[in-house]
């Protein structure tokens, strides 16, 4: 049997990973000033406007996600 | 000209292949993708292998730029998965994969309607069995639901063959664009192919049956088939754009429900099959370039991924979210190649996605298509949170579901780590791949703005993700199925059945005890009321009719076996007896 990796059974580790997962947000939102884009719409130019875009769209997707599989849900038999 | 068609490599290869085993049918299913890859190589533009049939030219091997991309992938990819598949012992599914290769490379190179149609149906049939051998639970069924799927494309390709044939006199398979009724039934059986909504299920439905490694071919072949023809016949046809924006948009909403890993991949497969037909609908070299180079490194991700996939449902023997989980643990090799697919699919700087998307992404912004444009940014950030962390984190991390097990053989291992490698290659440097595209290229993936635009979008949708999971409110893994567009076909089919089996039947019972029982009878009752008459001359002749209409009326009845060919048979036997009567006369 092969070794185990065992680094993420303890929540120090995966602390960790979600300290330096946030910090990075916090440097991509500050990077937003200082680069410049060849943006083809103008909205683009907008201050944060990637990170506003790509947090809305998938808190949308899974809302509407949920709201799907109450519609379409069933057990797994059902075509049986 | 000394190249030969490469399906040729294949389908003849395939031939040899019940005659070998062991190690040397391992070394022969990996020396047919390298000789058909020298085979490439030495090819130059132009028709050659042209064969006189019915008066017409067929062109097995017509070469050009756009034709190479996809011959050189599909190559490359079959290298890969052959060498995946190394262990399978089944020797019609080793079959069933090398024809459904061969003819997928017959598709590219074909250069005209009859060829192109022959291999098209060589590749269902052939998918078809590779569904078959999966397996699984459903393996049968749903093979059976695929091929019928494909038969009506099929259908619907020969339809449009067939007008369009009539029409111009000519069997060249070129640009057709979307300009008649010919034309629009060949569009009809490509898009069905490339499983455009409503016309996908067949695709998670089937690919999560097939076997692990049979679900790596078929990942591959089919809907990029379906790219190519569409990109050759219907390039600038300006519905695609919409379908094709549809198409990414619609499948990850299923795939954050889905509970099947492979499902999962399914819908993505589809969602990134969008982008390319994106790029055919604009049309401009930049968006051909964009489908060409998507499909190149698509191929090769969506391999990995399933390759990830498989090797966990080979060591383990599941692959539902609701069974696995934490698997890093003891499959460490197997989660970074998983995680190095994620990355690509999901278009990160110095993954593969990064220089083939953007291209798409960025046609679409200069071709002024904004709502496009807005759905294609939600598609990338959607595809990032369902295949790039979904998939990695409930299959080697999320819950510990106690598994322990291993990375899987070494052959397993080695396919997965060239695919790693060419996604990482491709996405470091893309100029190897920007040099075999069907254009010349003059686009820059690496700007400052445009690597920042695609971290930020990416890290917060994956924020998005956290935040959801760690408040609980990301909807739960539970063991379930998602209706989608087939629930049209599958339950109405069954009310059409319920339909024949009793309203229709029983008229036909009604109809039969009309002429076969009460008509008869009331004419025996009719003559026995003439008898009563005391006419006996009369009496026996119509007596004499009455029991002959019983006697043909039970002869009759002995005919309606029910059995098609004693119908047809009986049909056939009439035609020809009415066509010699009309020749008489004439």
């Amino acid at each position: 049997m092969a070794r185990e990796l065992t680094i993420f059974d303890d929540p120090e580790n995966v602390n960790k990973v979600l300290k330096a997962f946030f910090a990075t947000l916090v440097v991509l939102l500050i990077l937003d000033i200082f680069v410049t884009r060849h943006a083809h719409f103008p909205w683009e130019e907008a201050l944060d406007f990637y990170p506003v875009y790509g947090f809305v769209s998938c808190v949308l997707l899974v809302f509407i996600a949920r709201g799907l599989r109450a519609l379409v849900m069933r057990e797994e038999d059902y075509y049986d | 000209m000394t190249s030969v068609p490469p399906a040729l490599i294949f389908i003849l290869g395939a031939v040899l292949l019940p005659f070998l085993r062991g190690r040397t049918r391992s070394v022969y299913s990996l020396l047919l993708p390298t000789l058909a890859f020298l085979d490439l190589l030495a090819m130059s533009s132009g028709s050659s292998w042209i064969i006189q049939f019915l008066g017409y030219d067929i062109t097995f091997l017509r070469v050009d730029r756009l034709a190479m991309v996809w011959g050189y992938i599909f190559v490359i990819i079959a290298f890969i998965s052959n060498l995946f598949a190394l262990h399978v012992d089944k020797k019609g599914e080793i079959m069933a994969t090398t024809l459904y290769t061969g003819s997928a490379l017959g598709v590219v190179f074909a250069g005209d309607f009859i060829s192109l149609f022959v291999f098209w149906e060589i590749m269902a049939l052939a998918a078809t069995f590779i569904i078959w051998y999966g397996g699984r639970e459903d393996s049968i069924n749903a093979g059976f639901r695929y091929i019928l799927m494909h038969i009506f494309a099929g259908l619907c390709l020969l339809a449009g063959i067939v007008i369009t044939v009539v029409q111009t006199g000519s069997i060249e398979f070129n640009y057709m664009g979307l300009n008649s009724i010919g034309s629009l039934f060949v569009f009809l059986g490509f898009i069905i192919n490339a499983a455009v909504p409503p016309f996908h299920r067949w695709l998670p439905d089937a690919y999560p049956q097939a076997s692990p490694t049979g679900a790596v071919y078929l990942s591959a072949f089919t809907t990029k088939s379906s790219v190519y023809v569409l990109a050759r016949a219907f390039p600038g046809t300006h519905v695609l754009i919409y379908l094709g924006a549809f198409m990414t948009c619609y499948p990850i909403f299923y795939a954050v429900l889905d509970n099947d890993i492979r499902g999962v991949l399914s819908y993505s497969l589809i969602n990134q099959v969008g982008f390319m037909l994106v790029g055919v609908g604009i049309g401009t070299p930049l968006a051909i370039n964009g489908a060409a180079a998507h499909a190149f490194c698509h191929i090769i991700y969506k391999a990995l991924l399933f390759m990830s996939a498989g090797s966990v449902l080979h060591m383990t023997g599941k692959i539902r979210c609701t069974d696995i989980g934490g698997l890093y643990k003891t499959m460490p090799l197997t989660a970074v190649a998983c995680m190095v697919g994620a990355a690509s699919i999901s278009a990160f700087p110095l993954f593969s996605g990064f220089v083939s998307k953007s291209m798409t992404v960025t046609a679409s912004a200069l071709g002024g298509y904004v709502i496009v444009w807005f759905m294609l940014q939600f598609a990338s950030a959607g595809v990032f949170h369902h295949a790039g962390i979904k998939v990695p984190f409930f299959t080697f991390f999320g819950h510990d579901s106690g598994i322990r097990t291993s990375d899987p053989p070494r052959h397993m291992l080695a396919a997965m780590g060239i695919a790693s490698f060419l996604c990482i290659f491709i996405g470091v440097y893309p100029a190897p791949l920007y040099s075999i595209l069907p254009y010349p290229v003059d686009f820059v993936p690496y700007t400052a703005g445009h690597v920042l635009s695609q971290i930020q979008l990416l890290m917060f949708a994956a924020l998005a993700f956290t935040l959801l999971i760690l408040s609980g409110y990301y909807p739960p893994e539970v063991r379930a199925i998602n209706l989608d567009a087939d629930w049209f076909y599958r339950k109405w089919v069954r009310g059409f059945l319920w339909f024949i089996n009793n309203p229709l039947a029983r008229f036909g019972k009604l109809t039969e005890k009309i002429f076969f029982d009460l008509v008869p009878r009331f004419v025996i009752w009719f003559t026995t009321l003439w008898a009563a008459l005391d006419l006996k001359i009369i009496d026996g002749i119509i007596n004499g009719i009455a029991g002959i209409t019983i006697w043909s009326g039970g002869k009759l009845r002995k005919v309606q076996t029910g059995d098609v060919q004693s119908y047809a048979t009986i049909a056939i036997v009439g035609v020809t007896i009415l066509l010699i009567i009309l020749m008489g006369y004439a």
